[in-house]
């Protein structure tokens, strides 16, 4: 085998021109995936770390139809403690769960004594949405990062609107759930950085000032979000607890609770679709520009030597050898292509970390490009060009070996 | 015991509606360690007769017998192995493997037709490169010497496996009248040291006088056939 290799190295030093042509066109195309695997995964992967962790965590828990109902943030589909209870007992007992929070969500209207407007808000435990979404302290642009009994946190936009600042005094003002109005004066604690997505722009305040606002006098929960220990286990928790309370029924025979992971509540999960889908097509047009290019060569290769094939064949080489011998050319080409392809990829993948670029995502600015690739992107990309190298070669070589050496032998 | 034998051998080609008859019912027989000739103007067969004989061609009739095998039963692949294990070649344009050194090329066979042990190999290229007086050019490529000396390394790589049969059509061809003896000498040398029997096929009529047997041949039947007493 290795004399057939250094036949095949030697073949292709023989043409270096055409070798490092073909090498070169598959190594551009070899850095070209890379480089957009690295930096559309790292896009997603970092949008969807951020709309998970700044404030949709990866799973979600509502009543039955809550959902489809959430843009009227409906009272009356709250959960109630039996329900909790119930879920909370599942939780506690499916593995994998490293958080949640438990949310009441409802709108209002948020005066500054001046002007009145519409604001969705969330009341929460603070502990326990610090722990399911990490980054949602590093939205608190102004203020104490906290969320203390008595003080409000208000989206941006709505902070500038309004014209309020951290440390003024607001009013909210909220229908509960029998249709009576009630209202609390607040105290601006933070302004908090808008994130895309449903919810990225909600108030925050604390779980029992929302409790006393809607008058509620057993606790009723909205939704409540989980955080995983490993995002990977998703499907399989996802799975878990769409066993346990997805069987739930109620005295009408009817499911009591929903379960969503983050990719059925936050449109960006199409957008990640998008990206893999052209991740796809993008391997597609590797795979035709090393089929296209080494078949190519190696057809030439063939007619160029069909005298030392004739000759070969005369002396006695079998037609497995000689389709051997032109698989390994084909081989040789490809793993080159994708060697130097791969050092090319990663070495500017690495440039392109260290010139920090950024981007702007909807109401998100100055967010920076960090692309990286993975050992098993690499190795995948890797074997797909040598497994189309060989698979390019297979014609030609198949073609030589079946040459009759005596009109090998005659070719001028 | 023949080494070769040709019984009523016979083949044609069908060239458009054409049918030409490239050998017709040729019988004879070659013995072992034979220096043998077939000469005749162009287009008499002699390459087709060679190329039966070295298994590249199957007859249409009659049957030949290569060192008790019956060449034409053989498979495409029976046929490649049978031409590793019992013949050489020896080519008019020599045919050595551009990307392969001198001893490389030598050792082709060994390496790639018969798998013969690194050791082996080693001693049996560089004993026949010293025979055909190439040691000293072994690693050159075959770009970087004269034809004369691409003849001897096409001998030496022909004998290298110590085949029974070296085969060479128009091997003094493309080279001048002295490299031409001189390539001639070294078969007549390798064919009395190893026994080998080479079969040439050529016009040039000095050439043919150094056969121990010439067969003329004409339009594809044996005219002649005449044995020369002198010793190779």
């Amino acid at each position: 085998m290795l004399s057939i290799l250094k036949i095949a190295v030697r073949n292709l030093m023989r043409y270096k021109r055409r070798t490092l042509l073909t090498t070169s066109l598959v190594a551009i195309g070899v850095v070209f995936v890379l480089v957009f695997i690295s930096v559309s995964g790292s896009f997603k992967d970092m949008m969807i770390g951020q709309i998970t962790d700044s404030f949709l965590g990866h799973v979600q828990i509502h009543k039955k139809g809550y959902v489809a109902s959430i843009d009227s943030l409906p009272l009356t589909m709250n959960l109630e403690p039996k329900a909790l209870a119930k879920i909370e007992k599942e939780i506690g007992q499916t593995p994998g769960i490293e958080a949640y929070s438990k949310r009441i969500k409802f709108g209002g209207m948020f005066s500054n004594f001046v002007e009145t407007t519409n604001v969705r808000l969330n009341g929460v435990y603070p502990e326990d949405e610090i722990n399911t979404v990490p980054l949602f302290l590093s939205r608190i642009r102004e203020g104490e990062k906290n969320i203390k009994l008595g003080e409000i946190l208000i989206p941006e936009l709505l902070a500038k609107g309004m014209k309020v600042k951290v440390g003024d005094t607001v009013v909210v003002i909220a229908t509960n759930r029998d249709g009576s109005v009630n209202g609390k004066q607040f105290q601006v604690g933070g302004i908090l950085e808008s994130v895309s997505g449903p919810g990225g722009r909600d108030g925050y305040l604390h779980i029992d000032d929302a409790a006393e606002i809607l008058r509620m006098d057993t606790l009723e929960i909205s939704e409540i979000a989980i955080r995983l220990k490993d995002f990977d286990g998703l499907h399989r928790v996802f799975g878990g607890l769409t066993d346990k309370l997805g069987n739930e029924l109620n005295k009408q025979g009817k499911p009591v609770f929903e379960v969503h992971t983050w990719e059925k509540l936050s449109p960006f999960y199409n957008i990640a679709r998008m990206i893999d889908v052209m991740t796809f097509f993008i391997k597609l047009m590797l795979i035709a520009i090393v089929l296209v290019s080494i078949m190519n060569v190696m057809v030439m290769a063939v007619y160029e030597r069909i005298r030392e094939i004739g000759t070969i064949a005369a002396i006695g080489t079998l037609p497995g050898k000689i389709v051997a011998m032109f698989l390994i050319e084909g081989l040789s080409l490809g793993l080159l292509g994708a060697a130097v392809g791969d050092i090319l990829g990663v070495a500017i993948i690495y440039i392109l970390n260290a010139a920090k670029l950024t981007f702007d995502f909807g109401r998100q600015k100055g967010l920076v490009l960090s692309p990286s690739i993975s050992l098993q992107d690499i190795f995948m990309i890797s074997i797909i060009v040598i497994i189309i190298s060989v698979l390019a070669s297979l014609q030609p070589a198949y073609k030589a070996s079946r040459m009759n050496p005596i009109d090998a032998l005659r070719h001028v | 015991m023949s080494l070769i034998t040709a019984k009523n051998l016979s083949k044609a080609y069908a060239k458009g509606e054409l049918k030409v008859e490239a050998l017709r019912d040729l019988n004879f027989e070659i013995e072992p360690s034979s220096f043998v000739s077939f000469v005749g103007p162009s287009g008499s067969g002699k390459t087709t007769l060679l190329n039966l004989m070295g298994c590249l061609d199957k007859p249409t009739s009659g049957t030949l017998m290569v060192d008790d095998t019956d060449v034409s039963e053989l498979n495409t692949r029976m046929a490649a192995a049978f031409r590793g294990r019992k013949l050489g070649f020896i080519f008019q344009d020599f045919n050595l493997i551009p990307v392969l050194t001198v001893y490389e090329n030598v050792g082709y066979p060994l390496l790639m037709v018969q798998n013969t042990p690194v050791t082996e190999r080693k001693e049996r290229v560089l004993a026949l490169l010293e025979a055909v007086g190439m040691a000293d050019k072994k690693d050159k490529y075959p770009d970087q010497i004269s034809g004369g000396q691409k003849q001897r390394v096409a001998v030496a790589r022909a004998l290298v496996t110590n085949p029974k049969l070296v085969l060479a059509d128009e091997p003094t061809a493309n080279l001048d009248h002295k490299t031409a003896y001189m390539v001639i000498d070294i078969m007549k040398k390798m064919k009395n040291e190893l026994g080998t029997t080479f079969i040439f096929s050529t016009h040039d009529q000095k050439i043919v006088g150094e056969a121990e047997i010439i067969y003329s041949l004409e339009d594809g039947e044996l005219t002649s056939v005449k044995g020369v007493e002198k010793p190779c």
